[in-house]
Order: C-alpha cells, then sequence, then structure tokens
C-alpha cells in the first residue's frame, strides 16, 4: 500500500480506552487496535479513502481522544466511571461467592438448572459428537489392519473356548432350572435396558462425569445403573427432559458397595485423586491383585454382580482397583433398571429433577 | 449520519465473535474425543479465551461476560457453581488491570504473561474447588492441564489474533 507517509506518526500517549475503536487521531480514524497494531483509516491528498494496518510501537498506549472536554469535568466522569465498574465487578465476586453457597444449600435448583442446559445443548453436543467417534473409528480401523492376521487367530482361539465355555454354561442352565424347579424359586425381576450416546464427557481433575442423550421421556431415571459390555461406568445423577447425567465411577462424589469376588468380602469402591481404592472393608478373606471386583446389592443402590474392575494392587495398606471400563473409550452405554429403590431415588423423591 | 439496520446487525455481530469463540470453546472442550487420557489433563480453554480477548479487546469481552462464560462452563460441565465464573472474573481483573504491560511486547512475554495468569487460575480453582466440596484434587492432574493450556496458548492465540485482524478491518 502507498499511503504509509500520508497516515502521520501516532501519538505515544497513554489511555484506558486502547483497546477501543473509532478513535480520531490528526485526520485520521482508528478503526480498530489489537494485539499487534491498529487498522487506521483516513484519506490521500487526492481525497481516495484508504486503509492502512499499523503495526508495533507506532500505536503502543494510544489513547481515546476524540471527545473534548473540560478537564475537571472528564475527571469526575471519569471517576464515577471507575466506580462505577469497581462496584459491578465486586457485585459480580459477590454473585459467585452467593452461587457456590447457593450450590451447596440447594442442590435440586442447581440440579434443575444445569439439567435445562444439558437438555438446550443436547442437539449441539449430540452433533459435535459424531465425527469425533468417527475420527477414532477411522483410526482404529488403520490400526487394526496392521494385526488383522494375529486378531484373527486369536479371535479363532477364543471361540474355540467360548465353545466349550457354551455347553459347560447349557448344561449348568439345564441343572439350575431343575434345581429352581425342586425349590420352589422365585427369580428375579427381568432388567429393562435403555441404550444410549455419550455426548458429552468431563474427566478434569475436579468432576468426572457424562452426558447422554436419552432423558426422562426416554425413561431413564436418577439411580440407574450405567454399563457397557465390560462392566460399570456409573450411575444417574441427573434427568432432564431428553439428556442425563452420569456420574462415573472416578468421581469423587461416587461411593459403590461392592463385592470381591473369591472372599466374598464386601467394601466400598471409592475414587481417591486418580485412583480407585476399597474403603471399609467387611469380612476377613484373603484379598490378591486379580480378585474380580463386582457391585453389591447393599442398600439396594445398584443391581447385584455387575463387573467393576479387578484389584491392581495393595499399596501400603490400600486396596487399588483397576477399572474394567475406561469411560473415555465409551461412545454407547445401557442404562439398567431393576426397579431398585435405594437412596439416590428417596433423593429424588424430594425433588427430582424431571 | 445515522448508520443503518444492517451496519448495526453487522456492528452486534462483530462484537458478539470473542463470545461465542470462548463460549464454543467451552462446549468442545466436552465433547468426547476418546483420546486415551487426555479427559484427564483436559486444557482449560476458557482461560485461554477469556484472558486473550480481555486484553486485546476489553471493550467486547466485559466482567459480566467474563462471569457468564465461566458460569456456563460451570453448569455444563458439572463444577461447583460460582467456582469457574469466580477464576474467569479474577483472570479478566488481573489482565485488564496489567494491560498497558501487555500492549506492544514481543509474544514470548505474552505467553510468559499468559503462564503466570494460568498458574493463577489454576491454583485459585482447586484452592476453590478442595474449599467448596472438601475433595482434594490431584495436584498433579491439575498441573499437567495447566501446562497443556499453556503449550496450546500460542496455536489458540495465533487464531483469535486473525480473527482480531479481520474483525479491526472490516469493523
Amino acid at each position: 500500500m502507498t499511503g504509509l507517509p500520508l497516515l502521520p506518526r501516532l501519538p505515544a500517549c497513554r489511555g484506558p480506552g486502547t483497546g477501543m475503536a473509532r478513535t480520531a487521531i490528526a485526520g485520521n480514524r482508528v478503526r480498530g487496535t489489537g494485539l499487534w497494531g491498529a487498522w487506521v483509516v483516513g484519506h490521500r491528498t487526492d481525497g481516495r479513502r484508504i486503509g492502512q494496518w499499523v503495526t508495533g510501537d507506532r500505536i503502543a498506549g494510544q489513547g481515546r481522544r476524540d471527545v473534548k472536554q473540560p478537564a475537571g469535568q472528564m475527571s469526575r466522569i471519569g471517576a464515577v466511571r471507575s466506580l462505577f465498574h469497581r462496584f459491578a465487578f465486586l457485585t459480580l465476586v459477590g454473585t459467585a461467592f452467593s452461587l457456590m453457597l447457593l450450590g451447596k444449600a440447594d442442590t435440586v435448583l442447581v440440579d434443575r438448572l444445569r439439567a435445562s442446559v444439558g437438555d438446550a445443548l443436547t442437539p449441539v453436543l449430540d452433533v459435535l459428537a459424531r465425527p469425533a467417534a468417527n475420527i477414532s473409528d477411522m483410526v482404529e480401523n488403520v490400526r487394526g489392519l496392521a494385526s488383522i492376521r494375529a486378531e484373527n487367530a486369536r479371535l479363532k482361539d477364543e471361540n474355540a473356548r467360548l465353545l466349550a465355555w457354551q455347553a459347560v454354561a447349557q448344561q449348568l442352565e439345564a441343572e439350575n432350572r431343575t434345581l429352581r424347579g425342586l425349590l420352589n424359586f422365585t427369580p428375579a425381576p427381568p432388567a429393562s435396558f435403555i441404550s444410549t450416546r455419550v455426548i458429552a464427557l468431563t474427566e478434569g481433575p475436579f468432576v468426572r462425569s457424562a452426558l447422554i442423550n436419552a432423558g426422562g421421556r426416554d425413561g431413564v431415571r436418577k439411580g440407574q445403573a450405567v454399563v457397557t459390555g465390560a462392566g460399570l461406568v456409573g450411575r444417574i445423577d441427573r434427568v432432564g427432559l431428553r439428556s442425563a447425567s452420569i456420574l462415573l465411577v472416578s468421581d469423587f462424589n461416587s461411593k459403590i458397595p461392592v463385592v470381591i469376588e473369591p472372599s466374598r468380602n464386601r467394601a466400598i469402591l471409592v475414587a481417591n485423586k486418580n485412583r480407585l481404592q476399597l474403603i471399609y472393608m467387611l469380612g476377613n478373606g484373603p484379598v490378591a491383585p486379580g480378585d474380580r471386583v463386582v457391585t453389591a446389592e447393599d442398600a439396594n443402590v445398584f443391581p447385584p454382580d455387575l463387573p467393576v474392575g479387578v484389584v491392581s494392587g495393595i499399596d501400603d495398606g490400600t486396596i487399588l482397583v483397576e477399572p474394567f471400563v475406561r469411560p473415555a473409550d465409551v461412545e454407547y452405554v445401557r442404562l439398567v433398571d431393576y426397579g431398585l429403590g435405594g437412596i439416590l431415588r428417596s433423593d429424588s423423591e424430594a425433588g427430582d429433577v424431571r | 449520519m445515522k448508520p443503518g439496520l444492517w451496519h448495526r446487525l453487522d456492528h452486534i455481530a462483530r462484537s458478539l465473535v470473542p463470545v461465542l469463540l470462548i463460549l464454543g470453546l467451552v462446549i468442545v472442550s466436552v465433547v468426547p474425543t476418546r483420546l486415551p487420557g487426555y479427559g484427564t489433563v483436559a486444557p482449560m480453554l476458557a482461560v485461554i479465551g477469556v484472558c486473550h480477548w480481555s486484553i486485546v479487546r476489553p471493550d467486547l469481552v466485559r466482567p459480566s461476560i467474563a462471569f457468564g462464560i465461566g458460569l456456563f462452563e460451570d453448569i455444563l460441565t458439572g463444577t461447583p457453581l460460582g467456582l469457574g465464573a469466580f477464576v474467569l472474573l479474577m483472570v479478566h481483573g488481573v489482565v485488564v488491570a496489567q494491560q498497558r504491560f501487555f500492549l506492544g511486547k514481543s509474544f514470548f512475554v505474552w505467553w510468559w504473561a499468559f503462564g503466570i495468569v494460568a498458574f493463577a487460575a489454576a491454583c485459585v480453582k482447586w484452592v476453590g474447588f478442595v474449599a467448596v466440596t472438601g475433595s482434594v484434587a490431584d495436584p498433579l492432574t491439575v498441573f499437567l492441564s495447566y501446562a497443556l493450556t499453556v503449550f496450546l496458548y500460542p496455536l489458540l492465540g495465533r487464531v483469535f489474533a486473525s480473527v482480531e485482524v479481520s474483525l479491526a478491518r472490516e469493523g
């Protein structure tokens, strides 16, 4: 651009309006100021309008000087404005603190607010989650191509083993049926399932939760267990009309009654920082790495025997558990409803967000 | 001359661009990426957005907007309501107060200053979370999230700068 000499060097005055556009300086007009420069518009001597991006120290500290006012009046207005801004800022800080207290005091209201926002954003999140899943599937497919022969051999081997197990299972089922008939056993009510997509996932250091695109209108209820084929993911803790939030097993607020399978010891599975551990162990049976951990029916919170994880080690008396499911790998989940009551259900009766 | 309707609509749309960009980042940050381990150390994208735009266009990203974005993030991610709003409000307050320091400085000075602001934001959030919930979040994970945030700043800063230039040119 040839207009450079026509634009005067901008004065290096300082002022609070550096980020503001439309400031008249020496007959030219600054249309916008930015990080590394300003867009200055002016007229050449032949009357043609030109614009030029002026960078660097030429605009550093450039101030707003377009209104000529008496010095006293300006300082008074400035003082009032500054006081107002400070007051507004402090009001917002106070509001933030009040909201933190409100979140502790009135969880129903906050849950309702969260559920409404989740409902409103469900279509957007649903659309955004699909490309991410597709890209991930594509990468997985390409990676799978390299090991397709080895995978095939492994699957054939596994299939042979599973056929043997199938024969055993059929035999046990027949035996079970006969024994139940002899004992006049009343079977547990059948579970119902809802399958749905995970559309948002928060696994940060503070909160571990996920959002699914099924809600109250699809039969989702607070307290339902959320599983994949591999095991437990978490439980429903908030229900909107068309979305619901899952409290993941790894969240600080998650407390799951579990049974360690070989010993039948009972314990509570909790998240501590980035690992899962067992607390309040009941029973004296030995616990060793490799033991399976499944849900217990205590307090009717979860249906029994849903696989949760495996004991990964014992560190200084703390029993650590490695979960079967990594939420980052999950695209679809199933919600299991055995028609249980339980702790969360009694909460929801007090204030169900639906 | 009174500006026409289209001109005014154009002006409103332009002034909404920074806010929409930051809100977009908040929404993108909860989309499942299925990258192993990413979710645990996910960067604080809203802090990058609010910090950057509060320096370059404080007239468009006001304290109330920083507060609103933080609140939206709290509602969406499930962190204690008001905590994210408070953190972003602090970020906005600090960078606006130090705006003169930022202007005319090289990019590396910006990056370094952003590193300090983001570190303070991560610390405030960690302390706030412990105070509100009583649960101690893993400091290492918070630090890794902070490190990823600082690492991502040059990339997002470039994108923001080019958006800002186009806003200023045609505005």
